[in-house]
């Protein structure tokens, strides 16, 4: 924040930085043993009971049946958001530089897009390509299939799009006037100070917020199970159906599917946060 | 009076620009319903966010231990889950679990209804967000300010509700006006669970007459005009708590 050093000994608040919350198990040994012991039980002991009647299976069998379909599906989660994020910060880098450009339409322009795809929710702007893009293409009287799965990357790439513009921008503006200034004075032309000087210095600072729209994204990708397309969450779902639909197995299911995103997002969550630290005291 | 139904009907039939629901009643009624839903949701979203926020941040800077953990847990976990899979879990694996009475005719009442749990997860999700949010307030409230507030006689309690919270708040308004935005945009996810908002309501409008494109640009507009209300609200709000002297 822009806060600036307390003018005194007693200053109102001090400077405000959001600091992300850290869950540190520390066990000791016996209660360790414990947890592992009581893993074991539940991983050997549960099915040795459930051989008795054949046709139901335990929450924990029916998990460990299906986990290689699902882990295929999250597999797929994370190669979507891998290939939105690829398209939507390409995009994401010139809409930025639109918004810092000289030229006042091509700037008010870059604007209205940004604050158009930042402000609306992702769920209807992944309906708006899905509904609104023809399922293919005639490029020069080839016909190229548009699949549903590719709609909704080009769907998800759009909010990423607009979110790095934003931190291109905020990346921009965060490097010292006196840094124009010097560039200039060493008869650099504007395109010029902006790519070997600019940016580059930017780049650090893009970093950790950078990771944080990816972490989003990722998460995100699961709503395309909504508009129909095939991942992780219509998986577990069709899963539970095959499985009879007991009502008992949801839980687990879905509870399944809330692991692989949280061991997937909770690392990215920490090495966000460590590089934040970093580039503070830096 | 009927300008306006009669100016849209004349649009629709000159050039097949079929915005259904300025002319047709019934789809007025059920886009403004989706309406409704949605402005509930938020409402109450927020509010229960806030409420959780505010809880969870005075549990996480506070002396236990078990509590603290429980806190921090609870923030990791709903930070970096997938709030429609959160959702999913609480409605259908929760909601299954809980027990539930019956009608007379032998159908299920489950306690909770969709409305309900969509309300119950949102606000768990937003309200983990404004934990640390909070917390991260409270952090830049100085140490000598809480001790002032002791040394007045202000117990642990009464400090944090009218010395430290208030304090707090204001330093982390602008971090708190994205994560209400953003809550604002995560209502949209309970479509999933065929809560009626203003999606579920805009693409029942859309499947029926088929004019995808005309309900996709009120949709965009409904969206633009609902986030842009919250960010005024939000920046009076902000405006009205200003510390006089304290630049930012």
């Amino acid at each position: 924040m822009k806060a600036p050093p307390p003018p005194s000994d007693l200053p109102v608040l001090l400077p405000f930085r959001v600091s992300r919350t850290r869950a540190r198990v520390t066990l000791r040994p016996a209660q360790a043993w414990l947890l592992g012991a009581w893993l074991a039980g539940l991983v050997l002991v549960v099915p040795a009971f459930a051989q008795g009647a054949e046709a139901v299976l335990s929450p924990l069998q029916v998990i460990l049946r299906w986990a290689p379909l699902l882990l295929t599906g999250f597999a797929f989660n994370v190669a979507i958001s891998l290939v939105a994020m690829l398209l939507g910060t390409v995009a994401g880098l010139g809409l930025g530089l639109g918004l810092v450009s000289e030229g006042p339409i091509l700037r008010r322009v870059a604007w209205g897009v940004t604050q158009v795809f930042r402000n609306v929710p992702w769920l209807v702007l992944l309906f708006f390509v899905m509904f609104l893009v023809p399922f293919q293409v005639t490029v020069f009287g080839l016909r190229v299939p548009l699949p549903d799965w590719v709609k909704a990357t080009v769907g998800f790439a759009l909010p990423v799009m607009a979110n790095v513009a934003e931190i291109v921008r905020g990346a921009v503006r965060s490097v010292p006037a006196t840094q124009w200034e010097a560039a200039e004075s060493l008869a650099f032309t504007r395109r010029q100070t902006l790519f070997r000087i600019i940016l580059p210095q930017c780049l650090k600072r893009m970093l950790p917020p950078w990771m944080n729209v990816y972490a989003l994204i990722a998460m995100a990708t699961v709503q395309a199970s909504i508009v129909g397309v095939t991942e992780m969450l219509t998986l577990t779902a069709q899963v539970h159906a095959a499985e009879g639909g007991r009502p008992e197995l949801f839980a687990p299911l879905y509870g399944f599917a809330l692991l692989c995103f949280f061991l997937y997002c909770y690392p990215i969550d920490r090495l966000t946060a460590r590089l934040e630290r970093r580039f503070e005291t830096a | 009076m009927d300008a306006v139904p009669n100016w849209f009907r004349a649009l629709y039939e000159s050039t097949g620009f079929n915005v259904t629901i300025f002319y047709d009643a019934y789809d007025w009624a059920r886009y403004v319903n989706g309406l409704k839903t949605t402005l509930l949701l938020a409402v109450t979203t927020i509010l229960a966010s806030l409420v959780i926020g505010a809880v969870g941040a005075l549990l996480q800077s506070g002396p236990s231990r078990l509590l603290r953990g429980l806190v921090n847990g609870f923030v990791v976990v709903f930070r970096n889950t997938p709030p429609l899979v959160q959702i999913f879990f609480f409605y259908f694996g929760l909601g299954t679990l809980l027990p539930a009475a019956q009608t007379a005719d032998g159908l299920r009442v489950p306690i909770l209804d969709n409305v309900q749990w969509a309300i119950v997860s949102l606000s768990l999700f937003a309200g983990a967000f404004n934990v640390e949010i909070f917390r991260s307030g409270i952090e830049a409230v100085p140490r000598t300010t809480i001790e002032a507030a002791e040394s007045l006689g202000y117990t642990r309690i009464k400090a944090y509700l009218y010395v430290v919270l208030p304090l707090a708040l204001r330093v982390c308004l602008p971090a708190l006006n994205n994560n209400l935005i953003n809550l604002l945009k995560t209502t949209t996810l309970a479509y999933a669970i065929a809560v009626p908002e203003t999606l579920y309501a805009v693409k029942q409008i859309w499947s029926e007459s088929q004019n995808v494109l005309e309900m996709m640009i009120v949709l965009l507009a409904t969206y633009a005009v609902l986030v842009g209300v919250l960010v005024w609200i939000m920046h009076r709000w902000e405006r009205a708590l200003r510390i006089p002297g304290y630049s930012r």
